[in-house]
């Protein structure tokens, strides 16, 4: 039992290091907590484009893409050793993650080598961003009840319907999308899967305001907006199975982000007062941050577990799916907890007026994303109740109807 | 990255499953439950016989030299079988303490014995209800006599060695009694837990030696506490694991409204939560074994976490292993109650999460701590 790198992993460090060395900066103590602070602007967008450009042609982005997407063709253990190292420097991130992490290997699993030679090199490199059109209004955790509807007409098909939750989609040069092209058949087998070009006539991109006071999601609508047969990936009525190509790999993406952690709370508990001292000698306090401290060890060891296996190439154990349910709520509690220690004085937003600079009032109100987004915490806990504990899935009343015939709930329309 | 037992020692735990499986059923445990045996003797010593009692004795003191991580390994099966022995007082607590402060003659003196089964060890801290701070203990070590009562002992009614941790001239002391000393009185005492037994001891002016140098009882308790957390977080993993497969299995074979209870989200979402708790709680008995087996600085920090998060962990998948087998599951004939007893019993073995927690807070409050 140890915790060092294999010879071979060594060496790819080293060089993972010695590429950030040589092009990016250290990040600074502390810089963490500037919390996606400015990540919507065009500049960020330019910054990271020219960083992916030098990321990909060091060999850096797609390391666990086969050589025939333009890879690297490495492990997952290598990607995972550069995402550590790259953590240290100040490099911009995310805006390629839905991109390169579900899209283009949907694209590149179910496309022609045409499709591969014609998008994913751009992609790698930064040149095109993709977004992911999946979510509707009535169709989220249940997706395959969304009805978008894509008709055949001659060589291309024609989409009606509204998508949401689309991050990018204002930026973003391509999207994957899946519809209903079949109204008749049981909902999992009416729909088809396409990429299309988010320039085409008929889109519109409307930016969605979170409770946040941040729009990082879109919803987008779709009029007669004409998409070519040869951008279909997979057969009709096949999308649901095309979508779980995509849908593998979104946890994995969302369950990465960085946000306030234990060190944050520590930092606060130490300096501000309560009745008998600071906060950090308070019996109530301590064992708060006892627990959060536990199942922050405990998830960072179930990592490295993860990390052993992907080391041996073997496939990671169950355990690698818990860090999304766990952190979701942790790090809402945990917020709610902060501004409790700072008593009336925690309603303040001004980063001027509170500690840690507000991270903890921004954490408040963007953590209840982070246990919805990429499977609610129910839908985790199916996942886990059914593929780890091999309980049986939920009774389907919807499953072998037609999807005309399924009854729809009455959701009022936001005005 | 290694972060996972060798496979020789994947080895010895498949071995340690199914000697346990053949040979620690739940008759075995029901036989101490019910039984006036304070623990199973044939089993003892067969676990004596394969070494198990001496994996972490050095083999020139008569143990088999396994080391810390194949204790572990072992550990977790015992827990999960729940066997009815005095395995973590002996192994856990006397023996660690012994190899962490004994002299060379106590070394000697003890650690044969206790390797090869034939001497049960156990640590004496708890005086009743209320916690055991060391420095306030009313049992007294002076003049190389101890008096006072511990209670309760576990395993102190079959032990033939005890450490008792006592109010020395100078501050905290650990003393080695040998229980066949004159001054001593013992007799098993009830608990929660039956399949374990506990005693009442009473020393009057008991002839003792001190364990360690003078002055360093309290860091010497605290080592082989840490120590001892690691041991008992694999128990108490072992032993949640099998309470949620319990309920688990159970949620397949019971049927309610048509359906298995286990395609209910209420109890799925229940098994869910307790998986979490489960696997949270392994992951931190691996990071306490490997700094148990490697001495490291980090011990104190990695014992306080694997200990609050597996007697969490243990707890919480014994509980809800009766809820899912409903009223099934409040009956005597089921086994659900014998890992709710034990859950419980271990959670308060080395002194409560409370304690703990407080514990791992004061290690974590400089500044630079390793957060």
């Amino acid at each position: 039992m140890d915790f060092d790198d294999t010879a071979e992993e060594a060496e790819f460090r080293a060089g993972a290091r010695a590429f950030l060395e040589q092009h990016a900066r250290r990040r600074e103590p502390g810089s963490g907590l500037v919390y996606r602070a400015g990540n919507e602007s065009p500049e960020f967008r330019q910054r990271a484009k020219a960083w992916q450009a030098k990321k990909a042609d060091a060999g850096y982005a797609g390391i666990t893409w086969p050589k025939e997407w333009g890879g690297r063709g490495g492990t997952a253990i290598q990607q995972v050793i550069y995402d550590q190292e790259e953590g240290k420097y100040a490099v911009p991130r995310g805006l390629f993650d839905i991109g390169l992490g579900m899209c283009i290997p949907t694209l590149c699993t179910w496309g022609t080598q045409a499709h591969r030679d014609r998008y994913a090199r751009k992609a790698l490199r930064g040149e095109e961003v993709w977004c992911q059109l999946f979510s509707e209004p009535a169709a989220g955790s249940d997706l395959a009840g969304l009805r978008t509807r894509a008709d055949r007409d001659g060589d291309n098909w024609v989409v009606n319907g509204q998508k949401i939750w689309t991050s990018g989609a204002h930026y973003c040069d391509f999207g994957v999308l899946v519809a209903r092209s079949n109204f008749a058949a049981p909902k999992h087998k009416g729909l088809t899967y396409f990429f299309l070009d988010m320039k085409s006539p008929g889109i519109e991109i409307r930016p969605i305001k979170q409770i946040s006071g941040q729009s990082h999601f879109n919803e987008v609508f779709f009029s007669d907006v004409r998409i070519p047969d040869s951008h279909r990936l997979g057969k009709p009525g096949e999308g649901w199975k095309v979508s779980l190509t995509t849908l593998m790999n979104e946890r994995y993406t969302i369950g990465g982000r960085a946000s306030v952690g234990i060190e944050d709370i520590f930092e606060l508990a130490r300096n501000i007062e309560l009745d008998d001292g600071p906060a950090l000698k308070n019996a109530a306090v301590r064992d708060k941050l006892a627990d959060w401290f536990v199942s922050s060890q405990g998830l960072k060891y179930s990592h490295f577990r993860t990390m052993t296996a992907l080391s041996r190439g073997e496939t990671p154990g169950p355990e690698s799916s818990i860090g999304k349910l766990v952190n979701g709520s942790k790090l809402q509690n945990l917020a709610a907890f902060a501004l409790d220690l700072m008593e009336q004085g925690g309603v303040l937003t001004n980063p001027e007026l509170v500690p840690l600079a507000g991270v903890f009032q921004q954490t408040l109100m963007t953590s209840p994303s982070s246990r919805i987004a990429g499977g609610s915490d129910e839908i985790m806990r199916n996942i886990i109740a059914e593929r780890v504990l091999g309980l049986p899935a939920d009774v389907r009343v919807d499953k072998d109807l037609p999807f005309s015939a399924l009854p729809t709930g009455n959701v009022k329309e936001r005005s | 990255m290694n972060f996972d037992f060798s496979d020789d020692l994947k080895e010895l735990r498949e071995q340690a499953r199914k000697f346990l499986r053949e040979r620690c059923s739940g008759a075995v445990v029901r036989r101490v439950l019910e039984g006036p045996e304070a623990y199973d003797k044939g089993l003892w010593s067969e676990i004596a016989a394969m070494g198990w009692t001496g994996a972490a004795i050095p083999e020139a003191y008569g143990g088999v030299g396994l080391g810390h991580l194949g204790l572990c390994v072992l550990a977790e099966e015992l827990g999960s079988a729940l066997a009815p022995v005095p395995f973590s007082s002996s192994v856990y607590l006397a023996t660690e303490a012994i190899l962490a402060g004994g002299s060379e003659a106590q070394k000697r003196a003890w650690l044969p014995k206790l390797a090869s089964g034939a001497a049960i060890g156990t640590l004496a801290l708890a005086e009743g209800a209320g916690k055991a701070d060391p420095r306030r203990l009313r049992t007294a070590f002076r003049n190389g006599v101890l008096s006072g009562e511990k209670l309760p002992v576990p395993d102190g009614d079959v032990a033939d060695l005890a450490i008792v941790v006592a109010q020395g001239e100078r501050g905290p002391v650990l003393a080695l009694v040998d229980l066949k000393a004159t001054g001593i009185s013992r007799g098993a005492v009830e608990t929660i837990d039956p399949t374990r037994s506990h005693a009442r001891i009473a020393f009057n002016d008991t002839p003792a030696e001190t364990l360690g140098a003078a002055g360093e009882g309290e860091a010497l308790l605290r080592r082989v506490q840490d120590r001892a957390a690691v041991l008992f977080a694999f128990e108490q993993v072992g032993g949640a694991q099998k309470s949620l497969q319990m309920a688990r299995d159970y949620a397949l074979e019971r049927y309610a409204f048509g359906r298995p209870i286990g395609s209910f989200q209420a109890i799925k979402h229940k098994l869910a939560d307790v998986y979490v708790a489960t696997e949270l709680a392994r992951s931190n008995a691996y990071y306490g074994a490997w700094a148990l087996a490697c001495n490291a600085p980090e011990l104190p920090l990695a014992a306080a976490t694997a200990r609050i998060s597996a007697s969490d962990a243990f707890f919480l998948a014994a509980k809800e292993n009766i809820q899912v087998h409903g009223g099934m599951g409040y009956t005597w004939e089921f086994d659900c109650h014998l890992y709710y007893r034990r859950a419980k019993l271990l959670s308060l073995a080395l002194g409560s999460t409370r304690l703990w927690k407080d514990r791992l807070i004061t290690q974590l409050e400089t500044a630079n701590a390793p957060l």
